[in-house]
């Protein structure tokens, strides 16, 4: 809010002549505490990108140069690049690999999360407060604890020889990852539902839907940033996981993005390819990144407009 | 707009109430809808997290049998019940290492690794996010700017950012060269306990500080300048007005990372190395069990984990149950307000979004 007002004054009138305005009496005092406040953001800025920066900078270096403590690489190379596609990292499949997963778990998820959220949110029902309670704590628990059973089961090793092998196959890590998914979807969901009036379902019934049409034509579209915002969250989720990927997929071919990173080896096996590696994780961050941004617009639309307009 | 603001004072107390004991199409015959369409979401918890956890107790009881067959004189294979043999064991002594805490059973090693790592990130997080939500509160301008930015640790995958520290944390690398000293960080020492809890701080209390700051903005002007007609210093206005009007949001907040840190896997993992025992977390260890088919133990210390996780929320959700209550008469913009167990649904919101981006 107040953004917008400073920048609307922006066109007449600059910023110390606000400041001036907005409090004639003590001037020196609150220049001195816009100064510190810029100061301030500017180190949360700065503390929250160096070490990307890092990253960023050490990517563009040229390959033997991997270790270098220079702040900006000399010379610049983008060789490290290319290297990260090179036949032995597999990386290119990979990233298919982590879109495959993180995508379906994603879709997945809205699907079975939008109407349970519905149900949640706007239905009454006893046993709510129990349905909430087990949802939260399924977020909670460690991932760790599925392991031990899942990957006997997966390896069909002794008591489950019926079960079909499915260690590097998709599925053994979309589904144990619905465990943390769903349970954030649908309460990411329902704190959107709950925003939107049901005086919109309510209307919509007088005018003689059926409270499906009413949640398909009136609700759903209305939800559309939340619902986006909400896939972007599982998404990211999806696509940083980590631990039941390098549990599941071991055969190179089948890796997610985030285990082929760790796995990478330099040309003689001993020397870690950090360029590469850097590299490689500027890759994967990047579309996160713009993703963020979207998700941030989406995010403060989402809350302050809501749609109820 | 302006339905908007009028709503929050008319509909609590007409349509809470009102809808609950009329007939009404909006609310008979709802308990079955809501089922059915709750139906998928819950059949779903119960397959992928209800049954793995309910086998991952029974495989606690169980190890791999590894002696041999007296009628066949092979390896007898499958596994035997043990019974708490995997939850004794620890008491044992048998596997001793040398960690930050001296010489002891692997299984304490990681279980004290586990807890101070955890206490010392999420104390230095809390700090550090509430000093960049209060100064991100003071902002006039450029806050966008600042939250763009607050969100590059918290969507870089934690693998990435494990790796990106390894690089700076090198014998030969930037950190030391700003240090002017060679610290082995990466070496299993008692640096690299300090290594993990930089880049853990580094990577989450940005988003402490969003979540907090979320928090701030509720709070209304008016309060501030009422304190300042009374004469209150600005550190008391903290005190007294920020920290206690902020609490349920930042407790949500802290929870939420509390939970997270202790199941840590990916940070030491990547950065330091499996196995490395100054920095070896309860899931490292369970999952090196795991990998290397020793399934029974595996499954005992992750249940421990387990235990240990809802041990501390329920510890933190009886406090922040009374956060609920006290934090009902606190204005919110633009927010209907709930009556009974919907309440719960409102904060932690934000602060599961933070949960599941951080595994």
């Amino acid at each position: 809010m107040s953004t917008t007002t400073a920048d609307v004054h922006e066109e007449h009138l600059s910023q110390e002549e606000v400041e001036r305005l907005a409090h004639p009496k003590r001037p020196l005092k609150q220049r001195i505490g816009v100064i510190a406040s810029y100061v301030g953001m500017a180190a949360i800025v700065l503390y929250c990108i160096i070490p990307f920066y890092w990253m960023v900078v050490s990517s563009l270096r040229i390959p033997t140069e991997g270790r270098s403590t220079e702040f900006i690489p000399s010379p610049a190379s983008l060789e490290n690049f290319q290297a990260v596609f090179s036949a032995q990292n597999n990386f290119g499949r990979s990233l298919v690999n982590s879109l495959i997963v993180a995508g379906t778990t994603t879709i997945l998820t809205l699907l079975f999360g939008i109407i349970g959220a519905y149900a949640l949110a706007r239905l009454r029902f006893r046993g709510k407060g129990a349905v909430l309670w087990l949802i939260m704590a399924c977020s909670m628990f460690p991932l760790v604890v599925l392991l031990p059973p899942l990957l006997k089961m997966f390896s069909s090793t002794e008591p489950f020889t019926w079960f079909p092998y499915w260690i590097n196959t998709y599925q053994s890590v979309i589904i144990p990852g619905l465990s943390f998914g769903l349970p954030l979807a649908v309460w990411n969901l329902t704190a959107f539902f709950k925003q939107l009036p049901v005086e919109l379902e309510q209307a919509a019934m007088v005018d003689g839907c059926t409270p499906g049409v009413a949640f398909r034509k009136v609700i759903l579209p209305l939800a559309a940033p939340g619902v986006f915002t909400t896939a972007i969250i599982v998404f990211i989720g999806a696509w940083n996981e980590f631990l039941l990927a390098l549990t599941f997929l071991q055969d190179a071919s089948m890796q997610t993005a985030t285990v082929a990173i760790s796995k990478f080896t330099g040309t003689t096996g001993f020397d870690t390819p950090y360029g590469t590696i850097m590299a490689a994780g500027v890759l994967v961050t990047v579309p996160l990144l713009v993703a963020v941004l979207i998700f941030q617009r989406r995010i403060v639309a989402g809350l302050t407009a809501g749609g109820v307009k | 707009m302006a339905t908007a603001t009028a709503e929050p004072q008319s509909v609590p107390t007409t349509q809470g109430d009102g809808h609950k004991h009329k007939k009404n199409a909006l609310s008979d015959g709802q308990a079955r809808l809501a089922w059915i369409l709750l139906a998928p979401t819950l059949i779903i918890i119960a397959v992928v997290a209800g049954i793995p956890v309910v086998m991952s107790i029974r495989e606690a009881f169980f190890q791999t049998n590894t002696g041999v067959d007296p009628n066949t004189g092979l390896i007898a294979g499958g596994e035997v019940f043990v019974g708490l043999q995997n939850f004794t064991n620890v008491f044992a002594g048998q596997n001793p290492v040398q960690g930050n805490f001296g010489t002891m059973d692997r299984f304490w090693n990681a279980f004290l690794n586990t807890t101070f790592i955890t206490i010392v990130c999420v104390i230095l997080e809390t700090i550090l996010g509430v000093a960049m939500a209060l100064i991100m509160a003071k902002a006039f301008r450029g806050r966008g700017i600042v939250r763009a930015g607050i969100l590059v640790p918290w969507a870089i995958p934690t693998i990435v950012s494990a790796l990106m520290w390894k690089l700076i944390f090198d014998s030969s690398g930037v950190m030391n060269r700003i240090l002017g000293r060679e610290v082995l960080w990466l070496a299993d020492s008692g640096a690299s306990f300090w290594a993990i809890v930089i880049a853990d701080t580094w990577k989450t209390a940005a988003f402490i500080g969003l979540l907090t700051l979320a928090g701030l903005q509720t709070i209304p002007a008016e309060v501030y300048e009422a304190a300042k007609v009374d004469g209150a210093t600005t550190w008391q206005q903290f005190v007294r007005i920020t920290l206690p009007m902020v609490k349920p949001t930042l407790v949500v907040a802290v929870l939420f990372r509390t939970l997270d840190t202790l199941r840590m896997f990916d940070l030491p993992y990547g950065m330091i190395g499996p196995g490395k025992y100054r920095v070896e977390t309860l899931s490292i260890f369970s999952y090196q069990e795991a990998t290397q088919e020793r399934y029974g133990p595996a499954a005992a210390y992750a249940i421990v984990l387990f235990i240990y996780v809802l041990l501390v929320a329920f510890l933190f959700v009886r406090i922040l149950g009374a956060d609920v209550i006290g934090d009902a008469d606190v204005p919110k913009k633009k927010k209907k307000k709930k009556k009974g167990d919907e309440d719960e649904a409102g904060p932690p919101a934000t602060a599961l979004e933070m949960a599941g981006g951080a595994h």
